[in-house]
């Protein structure tokens, strides 16, 4: 195989225009934006986003998608400490401000309701984003494919989209380990996801099921690992690996 | 600094983490070379996984001369080390000011090395080189760094021991060094074949391939 | 430094190819391991974007922006897509 310079394409990038932020978590925010050539995208997709200082430094970070095929693009993006893209968009961010998007991107780590499955998602702390995309998708299109999410956090003050998934519908369990600290009376999970907890949750494999694992590469390389010795073959297991601090 | 890219809206509010240039802090004026900015933390950057050999079977050796030397981790520990304070400039645009190490001079490594190589290819665990002129590695230039801000080089920033060559922009300074070539031309290593420059001078702003 | 996977060079490939690449299909030129390319190790923090084969380790793809280009090279693979 060779070698090739390419000047970039032009087209690519599109102008976002931020129309509205909400708060998550204390430090994850979901912002909705105004992007007039949206074409829609699918479930576990991603953009890629491109912040233009006014000395002409830009910086790009790629935030996956959390809303649903038909809805407007949202990002949820969670600060990283000392992230300057993170802090930009969780704590300066407001209606009306411009940055460009690229995307959406992935073809891979994508899922629609005509998959199947049982469903086994599993996220650590931010890669629960494009998982949620998934099961908002599964619940427009009133799909019954079974879903079991497996989502570990630092603690219960991490987690996002808690309320939303506190009642996630028919069909949906939702499992959370909290990893770091839990709240008093706390019954759930307590550790890091290991091959024990993965027994305990995971569809057994006799039912063909079909794995989503999202999250900081050292949980994504643990639990798909896991996922693979104990029968999942490794085409049904898909992976998104975030840095090792879970994204920028 | 370039003007805003054709097309591109700025972003109302956003700059990068840490200031450039002269804003830096008291002394650092003229330390910081063209189209780089201060920073205060330090950035690990890599081109592949990092690589753990037990000491027990690093050796740093020197190769094409007329007599290959090699030394064990033991016998490198027992050459006259020198501590230093230099800065350190990475092609990324990152400098950062100040920097505290330990290591070996290469003035001790190629003492009495009999050549007549003007170049040298330093070579890693990992598969990483990087190509450095002879002359640039002597005189005070050059050493394998085994400590650093005060204790032992960390894996992730090229323990057991990296090349250090302060003067020249930082993807030189290779990381989990085992040894150098000696070379009667120029060669280039992992970064130069991919477009960077052969030589790097960071006041000249030698970044790419043509600069 | 963790590496990340081919996800995160999605939109960078997309640009360089013109197409969706984050499953297409990859084979190591050194050990032949077959791969989508969203499963393969990729090296953000660098003067590059260095993708390596995840069972050996080879380089297969380096990315380097120079200037207003970026220049790719693929000489690690055996195939691509």
């Amino acid at each position: 195989m060779a070698r090739a310079a390419v000047r970039g394409r032009l087209s690519t990038w599109q102008v976002a225009t931020v129309a509205a932020v909400s708060s998550e978590t204390f430090r994850a925010r979901t912002l909705l934006f105004d992007v007039r050539e949206w074409p829609g995208h699918r479930s576990g997709q991603h953009v890629d986003v491109r912040l233009t200082a006014e000395d002409g430094y830009q910086a790009e970070r790629a935030y996956s998608i959390a809303s649903a095929p038909g809805e407007p693009l949202a990002l949820t993006v969670e600060r990283v400490d000392d992230g300057e893209v993170s802090s930009w968009l969780t704590q300066e961010a407001r209606p009306g401000d411009l940055m460009e998007v690229r995307g959406p991107i992935g073809g891979y780590f994508v899922w629609e309701p005509a998959y199947g499955g049982p469903l086994l998602l599993a996220a650590g702390g931010s890669g629960i984003v494009p998982l949620r995309s998934m099961l908002r998708a599964r619940s427009l299109a009133g799909s019954d494919v079974p879903v079991r999410l497996l989502y570990s956090s630092r603690s219960w003050e991490d987690v996002i989209y808690a309320s939303e998934l506190e009642f996630p519908g028919p069909g949906v369990q939702v499992i959370h380990t909290l990893t770091r600290s839990q709240p008093p009376a706390w019954t759930g999970y307590a550790r890091r996801v290991d091959q024990p907890m993965l027994a305990e949750v995971a569809w057994p494999v006799s039912g063909g099921p079909l794995a989503y694992v999202c999250g900081p590469t050292s949980f994504v390389e643990a639990v798909s690992q896991a996922l693979v010795q104990s029968g999942y073959p490794p085409e049904r297991v898909k992976t998104e690996r975030f840095g090792a601090t879970g994204g920028t | 600094m370039s003007p805003v890219p054709r097309g591109s809206p700025v972003t109302r509010g956003f700059h990068r983490k840490r200031s450039a240039g002269s804003t830096g802090p008291a002394g650092s004026t003229g330390r910081i070379p063209p189209g780089q900015y201060l920073t205060t933390d330090f950035p690990v950057l890599s081109a592949g996984p990092t690589p753990r050999t037990a000491l027990s079977r690093w050796t740093f050796s020197i190769a094409g001369g007329r007599s290959p030397r090699s030394w064990t981790w033991e016998e490198f520990r027992a050459l006259p080390a020198e501590k230093l304070t230099t800065d350190i400039h990475c092609v990324t645009r990152w400098s950062k000011l100040d920097t505290a190490w330990e290591g070996v001079s290469l003035d001790v490594l190629l003492e009495g090395m009999e050549h007549d190589a003007p170049y040298a290819l330093a070579f890693c665990d990992g598969g990483y080189t990087t190509n450095v002129p002879v002359a640039d590695l002597l005189g005070g230039q050059a050493w394998v760094a085994f400590g650093y801000g005060g204790g032992p080089l960390g894996a992730e920033h090229g323990g057991p021991a990296r090349l250090l060559v302060p003067h020249l922009y930082f993807w030189k300074s290779a990381k989990w060094v085992r040894g150098l070539r000696l070379l009667a031309a120029d060669q280039p290593g992992f970064w130069e074949n991919f477009g960077y420059n052969m030589y790097g001078d960071p006041w000249r702003e030698q970044r790419y391939a043509g600069d | 430094m963790e590496a990340v996977d081919g996800n995160a060079i999605g939109g960078l490939l997309h640009e360089v190819f013109g197409t969706e690449m984050t499953d297409a299909a990859s084979v190591c030129g050194s050990c032949g391991a077959a791969r989508q390319v969203a499963e393969l190790a990729v090296y953000l923090r660098a003067p590059g974007t260095v993708v390596r084969c995840r069972s050996c380790d080879s380089v297969l793809m380096v990315f380097v922006k120079i200037h207003d280009r970026t220049c790719v090279d693929l000489l690690g693979l055996a195939t691509l897509g």
